[in-house]
């Protein structure tokens, strides 16, 4: 694979994972336990659906079939999409849904941070303005991590339950990060660090690495996914090319 | 109608639930503005879900510069009863007003 291949594939991969997370987490709009944390989810998904149009953008780009980030977004089919398989899980309950956030966010702020020193320029473009946002994506899931974990009985209790649901998709994470061409990124130890330093503080044990689940950022999904695309996409394909 | 899952809105059922959670004033400093200016409330268990709460609902289309968070409880405010006593008396005291100094010609740049 050249370089310019390789780059638009981990371009397509990094789009597709803040695509589907971000749909994911829109879908608390309307019913998240309180206002104020249905606004908050609203603008993480936000941040994210931005993300994914500069990333699918390059992607398109250095594929040079024309395909635009939206083309890319709408027509392709699940086996065609290459998100993290964590990014494509049910959200459960609000305990669940910030769990799957904090694990992603840990991993895409130390991803961004290398990124800004890519050598490729729209690259480090994309992550410097990615990396703000994520920042604060980080504060906040990290704080409801603690505050869930460190609550009461019943909040412990949900969210160890999902952080040991969810586990098995972070291995993902790194062979991710790892696919980046013309960098060396590896951040496994450091995002054990901190996420275990969190966890710490919300008094809950890291799970064992046992069977990790992969094959998302190479077409290979779980179910969840064909349901995700085909709402998110209905649109597109009922009305083609419709604008507003 | 028995088995309701949210309280109905208004009832006394409803307004435990969300006392549950302190009231919260919102005071944002504009990318212009020299002081902070009251620009609504919100609830949170403590100051920091307060100040981030606060940056997510108040500061999406890029309002502020900075945010304070008052708890509404810790604010003293005048009661609208005694609206006469405290405001009345100054309606009747035009004096207090620097309207009635003559402007001497130098000091026509003022």
């Amino acid at each position: 694979m050249s370089e310019s291949a390789a780059l638009a594939e981990f371009a397509l991969r990094m789009g597709d994972s803040a695509l589907i997370l971000g749909h994911r987490l829109s879908e608390w709009t309307g019913h998240a336990p309180v206002l104020e944390e249905e606004l908050a989810s609203a603008n993480v998904a936000l941040d994210l659906l931005g993300q994914a149009q500069l990333w699918l953008s390059l992607a398109g780009e250095l594929e040079g079939r024309g395909r635009s980030a939206d083309d890319l977004a709408y027509l392709r089919e699940p086996s065609a999409y290459r998100n993290l398989l964590l990014a494509e899980q049910l959200n459960g309950d609000f305990g669940h849904t910030l769990v799957r956030q904090f694990l992603f966010d840990a991993w895409n702020h130390l991803l961004l941070d290398a990124l800004c020193a890519h050598p490729h320029a729209r690259v480090a473009e994309i992550a410097e303005k990615a990396s703000k946002e994520v920042r604060y994506h980080l504060e906040r899931s990290s704080d409801w991590v603690v505050r869930l974990g460190d609550g009461t009985d019943e909040s412990h209790r949900r969210v160890g339950a999902a952080l040991e649901i969810l586990w098995p998709y972070t291995g993902e994470l790194f062979v991710l990060s790892a696919s980046c061409p013309a960098a060396t990124i590896v951040i496994d130890a450091r995002w054990r660090e901190l996420v275990d330093m969190v966890l710490q503080r919300a008094t809950l044990d890291m799970p064992n690495d046992e069977w990790a689940q992969s094959g998302g950022i190479d077409g290979r999904h779980t179910e969840h996914l064909g349901k995700l695309l085909a709402e998110m996409q209905s649109l597109q394909r009922a009305y083609p090319g419709a604008s507003w | 109608m028995t088995t309701n899952k949210s309280p109905e809105p208004g009832t006394n059922a409803d307004a435990d639930a969300r006392s549950q959670w302190p009231l919260w004033e919102v005071f944002i400093r504009s990318q212009h503005g020299l002081s902070h200016r009251h620009v609504g409330s919100l609830h949170a268990p403590d100051a920091q879900l307060a100040m981030l709460n606060a940056r997510d609902v108040y500061t999406r289309r890029n309002e502020g510069l900075s945010i304070w968070v008052v708890r509404a409880a810790d604010i003293v405010a005048s009661a609208p009863a005694d609206k006469g006593p405290m405001f009345d008396p100054a309606n009747t005291k035009v004096y207090r007003h620097p309207s009635f100094y003559e402007m001497p010609e130098e000091a026509s740049g003022l």
